[in-house]
C-alpha cells in the first residue's frame, strides 16, 4: 500500500485521512510545491555563470538539477527562495529577485 | 494447570513481562515502579528474555525512545509513576495521536506537591485526555490480567492506540497477594507475535511517521482517532472473552458488586473497591441495599453502560481519587454525572475525593458515605455535594 498523497488534500474527509497521517512510500515530497512559500526568486545570469556547480549542493531543497556537468535551471516549483545559493556564488551570477 | 504463586503487583506485571517477551522497553525509575524495570533488567542479564532494555536519563526520553522503537516496527512498553508521567507529557500525545501501540505499566501515585510518593489517581488522571487507553486494577491479580490483554487491544488494527496499564502505588504495587498465572505457553499463544502493517524498519516501503498537519487536516486527524479510541470499546470486550477462555476470569469496563438490587451505590477505581466491597457485605447483613461500580476501563469512557447500570439506583456516590480542581469534584465525578444526566436518570449523585498522597480509605468510611446517601434520600438532609473523605476539621 503506497499512499497516493495527492488524494489526501484540504478537501480529503476524515475517513480517508490515513491513521497518525503517516505516509506509506518514499519520495513523496515531490508532490509537496514548497515553491508556493517564496518571497524572493533566485535569478541565474547565464554569462557569469562558469558551472563550478558548487550552488547544487548547497540548495536545502535540491533545486538546482545537475546534467553533464552543467547546471539547469532552478527547479522554482520547490525553491523557497532562501538565497544560499546567490550567498555562496563567487561569480555574482545568482541574484535574488524579491517577489515569485 | 494455573500457576499458582504469591506475589506484589510490581512482580505481577514484571512477570507478564517476561511472559510476553517484548522488543525493546526504555524505562527510568520513580517510586513506586522502579522494581518494574528492575526487574525485567534482571530477566534480561539473565538471559530468560531478549528484550532491548535502554537505559535513559529521564521519563522524557523513555517515552521518546518508546515511540521510536514502535514507529521502527518494536513491541515497546516502558513503567513509570506520578512525576514521571508527568515530564512524559508531550510524548503522551505524540504517541496517541502518531497511533503508536505501546503499552505503559503506571503505578498511581500522587503528583507533587507536596511532594508525596504515595497512591492517588491525580498522575494518570491528568494524562486522561492524551489520547491512551487507560485500564485499572483492583488487586495484583487483575493487574497481571490486565497487562497480559494490553497489546491485544492496542495492537488491534481497528485501535492502534497506546495502553496504560494501571494499578495503585505501593497497595497493591508493593502488597504480596495470591495470585493465579498462566503458563508461558499459553500467553505467548495469546499474545502473538507483533506484525504491523508499516514499520519504519521495513525496507519494501519507506513511510513518514508524525508529519505537519495544517488546520485543514488537524480536526480530522482528531476524529479519526478518537473514532479508534471508541472501537477500542468492542475490542477490550472481545478480548477479554477471548482472555477468560484462557484464565476463567471475566472482565468488562467495569465490575458491578451486588449492584442488582441496591437503592445505594458507590462508584470507584482501583483498590479500594476492596475496601468497599467489604463495606457492602456488612451492611447487606443488617439488610441494606448497598452495592457497587468498580470502573476498570476509564478510556474509552463506557458512560451510557455506567449510566444505565446505575440508574434503577436512588443515590450514588461517586469517590475520585484525584482534585480536579474544578472546585466541584473529581474527573469521574463529572464524568459519571454527565452520562446520569445524558440518559434521563433520576439518579442523585453525590462527589466525593479520597485517598489523597495516600490517606487511608478505610471500611468505616465507605460505610458513613452509604449511610448520607441514605439520609439524604430517606430523611431528605441535605449534604454536601461535594466534600473530602477523612479530612480533619
Amino acid at each position: 500500500m503506497k499512499t497516493d498523497v495527492s488524494k489526501i488534500n484540504e478537501k480529503s474527509k476524515w475517513q480517508d485521512i490515513t491513521p497518525g497521517n503517516q505516509i506509506y512510500g518514499g519520495g513523496t515530497s515531490k508532490e509537496f510545491n514548497t515553491g508556493e512559500w517564496r518571497t524572493s526568486t533566485p535569478v541565474l545570469d547565464e554569462d557569469k555563470c562558469v558551472h563550478c556547480l558548487l550552488c547544487a549542493p548547497v540548495c536545502p531543497d535540491s533545486c538546482i538539477p545537475v546534467a553533464d556537468g552543467k547546471r539547469l535551471a532552478f527547479d522554482l516549483e520547490h525553491c523557497k527562495g532562501c538565497g544560499i545559493c546567490a550567498y555562496q556564488c563567487k561569480f555574482g551570477a545568482i541574484s535574488m529577485k524579491e517577489g515569485k | 494447570m494455573a500457576i499458582r504463586e504469591r506475589l506484589s503487583g510490581n512482580e505481577a506485571v514484571a512477570y507478564a513481562i517476561k511472559q510476553i517477551n517484548p522488543d525493546v522497553m526504555p524505562a527510568f525509575p520513580i517510586t513506586p515502579s522502579t522494581e518494574i524495570p528492575q526487574f525485567v533488567s534482571t530477566f534480561i542479564s539473565n538471559g530468560e528474555i531478549d528484550t532491548e532494555f535502554i537505559p535513559v536519563e529521564s521519563e522524557h526520553s523513555a517515552m521518546s525512545a518508546a515511540i521510536g522503537a514502535e514507529a521502527a516496527g518494536c513491541r515497546t512498553l516502558t513503567a513509570t509513576s506520578s512525576c514521571g508521567m508527568a515530564l512524559m507529557w508531550e510524548e503522551l500525545y505524540v504517541a496517541a495521536s502518531n497511533r503508536l501501540p505501546l503499552a505503559l505499566a503506571l503505578v498511581n501515585r500522587a503528583l507533587s506537591g507536596p511532594i508525596n510518593i504515595n497512591c492517588d489517581h491525580s498522575d494518570s488522571m491528568g494524562a486522561r485526555d492524551t489520547g491512551w487507553i487507560q485500564i485499572y486494577a483492583e488487586n495484583n491479580q487483575e493487574a497481571y490480567d490486565n497487562f497480559i490483554q494490553a497489546f491485544r487491544i492496542s495492537e488491534h488494527k481497528d485501535v492502534r492506540l497506546p495502553i496504560m496499564i494501571c494499578q495503585d502505588g505501593f497497595i497493591t504495587s508493593h502488597a504480596v497477594e495470591n495470585i493465579e498465572l498462566i503458563e508461558d505457553d499459553r500467553v505467548k499463544a495469546f499474545v502473538g507475535s507483533y506484525e504491523p502493517e508499516q514499520y519504519l524498519l521495513n525496507p519494501d516501503m519507506p513511510m513518514a511517521v508524525g508529519p505537519y498537519a495544517t488546520s485543514p487536516y488537524y480536526m480530522e486527524t482528531k476524529m479519526a482517532q478518537n473514532t479508534a479510541m471508541k472501537n477500542a470499546k468492542q475490542v477490550i470486550l472481545d478480548i477479554a472473552k477471548e482472555f477468560e477462555e484462557i484464565s476463567g476470569r471475566k472482565y468488562s469496563f467495569f465490575e458491578e458488586y451486588r449492584l442488582d438490587d441496591a437503592d445505594y451505590a458507590i462508584v470507584i477505581i482501583g483498590s479500594a473497591a476492596g475496601t468497599t466491597k467489604e463495606a457492602i457485605d456488612e451492611l447487606r447483613a443488617e439488610g441494606k441495599k448497598v452495592g457497587l461500580l468498580k470502573i476498570r476501563v476509564f478510556r474509552p469512557f463506557p458512560g451510557d453502560e455506567i449510566a444505565k447500570a446505575l440508574s434503577h439506583t436512588k443515590a450514588v456516590a461517586i469517590l475520585d481519587r484525584s482534585e480536579g480542581f474544578r472546585a466541584g469534584g473529581g474527573p469521574l465525578s463529572a464524568e459519571v454525572k454527565e452520562h446520569l444526566y445524558d440518559i434521563g436518570a433520576s439518579t442523585k449523585a453525590v462527589s466525593y475525593i479520597y485517598g489523597l498522597g495516600g490517606r487511608d480509605y478505610r471500611v468505616d468510611d465507605a460505610k458513613k458515605v452509604f449511610a448520607e446517601l441514605y439520609d439524604m434520600i430517606e430523611n431528605g438532609i441535605e449534604i454536601p455535594q461535594y466534600q473530602y473523605i477523612g479530612l480533619r476539621k
